[in-house]
């Protein structure tokens, strides 16, 4: 047993050994392709198949100031953070209440396991292919939310829905709720079933009804699994693509344009703008780098924080009692 | 009396909620499919119905006609998720043992970099990547989408969490007495051990890398390496224009694998969801 510190530190090597094929994975594919598209965002690389990159001379900072100055990008970072809060509202509130319904120790709700597996299912689902689904849903002159509206009368003819930016961005805020909504209940569910039985108990003898156990109870102890999804949406969030791609391709003029989507048609469409591209995505990347430092001081071991905060008590604790000690003497 | 009532009314409440939205969720999915299996002039009559027609076989033969193929689409899918959830799975796993088991002096500070880069989605550094790719003319190739899984940042953390509690030293110091190797001891005594998280984060990294639209968009120009997410996009254009019935049962051929995997595996992927940090 005398020999385990030093036996222990023989092995030490071994921690480095086996974290070399992460570390040149993430530098080669991660850490390089990062500051390069920082580097192409002060050059005047542009233009199909062109790899030669040259620095800006006249105006190092040029294609960011294009890029902040463009309406169109303005317009899809206004779209994107809209939509997303428009999203997260709604699917946090519905979260909520399902969740606060599903552990309600008196209502007992049965049949949980199937409905959540139905309302998680939309998340497993590809995003691509439910953007063209909605996308022929709202089609027309015949898509299915026609035949219903005229089936009902509550038009004449077809209308061309998707032709409306409200509609078009409605549709994918819709999109986005009904795909995560179950995701985020499944998640604050687990949250709650963490609170200790006997807070809910003892709320129940004092006579809290359950709005009361809600607010005073559940609430406040999910608050960093809220904090904790509302940061990870965000990220998410701000990277949304592949449905507004696939569902109107940023159209109605530009109401369902994000800023990936922005991104990747500078880059891959038209004039090939990789330098523009590249100078929006060291904008988002710096956006997102905060959000993951907030993350950060938040996932960051609780435990720990709580035991250097115990130290320091104690810490004070002693000093106070030396003091006390001595003033005695 | 009174509570039993107001407690009645509160059930009828959520169950019509709950029986709502799980009819919402099935409804797109099962219009879907009926209007697969209908003709597009059936569907130009009345573009929403609950009853199978008998098309299915025409509008399978009108859409494997074109450009769709979804053979090839599955293949490159199939081959690229589970190479990367392969490697992320292994890789992520030793990197977490060497987090956990060993003393060494960067250990902390590898840990605290991995948690801030965890967020930051390969979106955002994508113009690098590409034209890093197509300087060393590796456009088009599945190994590019492949290879980047061994740095999965978010999975090191997962693993690690699941092996901090888990991982008894002791046997490990019993295997170095008895002779074996660190690499060995990994292979044949960690790993077993981390089986219930390498299965949860299996299922994760498969269907994330299977829904995968952005990356492969990016890189793959060639046809005959189109992934499934591609394929559901060549439906958008005007290929398939007016041949709804064939619309329809391209975007239910490349779903129903995502069924049957969803449907035989939800209970542990409910359970892993439960766990956290599977937000996309």
């Amino acid at each position: 047993m005398k020999s385990k510190k030093p036996g222990y530190d023989r092995y030490a090597k071994y921690g480095y050994i086996f974290s070399i094929p992460f570390v040149v994975a993430f530098l080669l594919f991660s850490l390089y392709p990062t500051v390069y598209t920082a580097v192409i965002g002060f050059t005047d690389l542009k233009g199909l198949g062109m790899t030669d990159i040259h620095f800006l001379t006249d105006d190092l900072f040029r294609n960011f100031k294009t890029v902040l100055s463009s309406p169109s990008f303005q317009q899809a970072f206004k779209n994107t953070v809209g939509i997303w809060v428009a999203n997260f509202i709604p699917q946090m509130l519905l979260a909520l209440l399902l969740a606060a319904w599903f552990t309600d120790r008196r209502s007992k709700v049965k049949g949980q396991g199937v409905f959540k597996v139905l309302l998680y299912m939309p998340n497993i689902i590809t995003a691509a292919t439910i953007a063209i689904l909605f996308s022929g849903f709202f089609g027309y002159p015949m898509g299915p939310v026609n035949d219903l509206l005229v089936r009902f009368g509550f038009t004449d003819k077809p209308i061309e829905l998707l032709r409306s930016k409200a509609v078009a961005r409605g549709v994918v805020i819709f999109i986005q709720t009904w795909m995560w909504y179950g995701s985020t209940m499944i998640t604050l569910i687990s949250g709650i079933l963490g609170i200790s039985t006997e807070i809910f108990e003892s709320a129940e003898v004092d006579g809290a009804n359950r709005v009361q156990t809600f607010f005073y109870i559940t609430l406040p102890n999910v608050k960093t699994i809220m904090l904790f999804t509302l940061v990870t949406s965000l990220i998410g969030g701000l990277n949304m693509f592949d449905i507004p791609r696939l569902f109107q391709d940023g159209k109605p003029d530009d109401a369902t344009l994000t800023t990936s989507l922005f991104i990747y048609k500078q880059a891959f469409s038209g004039s090939y703008m990789y330098n523009r591209a590249a100078a929006a995505s060291m904008v988002m990347f710096v956006i997102i780098a905060i959000l993951s430092a907030i993350m950060f001081f938040v996932m960051r071991d609780k435990d720990e924080a709580e035991l250097k905060k115990q130290i320091k008590r104690q810490q004070k604790e002693y000093r106070m009692r030396q003091k006390a000690g001595k003033e005695n003497a | 009396m009174l509570k039993n009532k107001e407690n009645r009314i509160m059930k009828v409440v959520i169950y019509v909620v709950c029986i709502f939205l799980a009819a919402l969720s099935i409804l797109p999915f099962w219009i879907m499919i009926v209007n697969a299996t209908r003709s597009t002039t059936e569907i130009q009559q009345h573009a929403i119905s609950l009853i199978p027609s008998s098309y299915m076989m025409n509008n399978i033969k009108i859409l494997l006609g074109k450009s769709f193929n979804p053979a090839v689409g599955f293949m490159n899918s199939i081959i690229i998720s589970v190479g990367a959830t392969g490697l992320a799975l292994y890789f992520s796993s030793l990197t977490a043992y060497a987090q956990v088991a060993y003393n060494w002096r960067l250990r902390n500070v590898f840990f605290s970099f991995i948690m801030v880069v965890m967020m930051i989605p390969a979106q955002v550094t994508m113009i690098g990547f590409y034209q890093m790719v197509y300087k060393i003319h590796m456009t088009n190739r599945l190994s590019m989408l492949i290879l980047p899984a061994i740095a999965s940042p978010t999975m090191v953390f997962f693993m690690r969490q699941y092996l901090q509690p888990t991982l008894s030293m002791e046997i490990v110091q019993s295997a170095r007495i008895d002779g074996a190797k660190e690499f060995m001891i990994f292979n044949r005594i960690v790993l077993p051990i981390m089986k219930p998280a390498i299965a949860t984060q299996a299922i994760f990294s498969f269907v994330a890398s299977w829904n995968n639209l952005f990356t492969p968009l990016v890189l793959l120009t060639d046809q005959k390496k189109y992934t499934m997410p591609i394929m559901v996009s060549l439906l958008k254009g005007d290929i398939y224009k007016t041949e709804y019935g064939s619309i329809y049962m391209g975007l239910t051929l490349t779903v129903l694998p995502l069924f049957i995997v969803y449907f035989l595996l939800s209970k542990y992927i409910i359970a892993g969801v439960a766990l956290g940090g599977v937000k996309g």
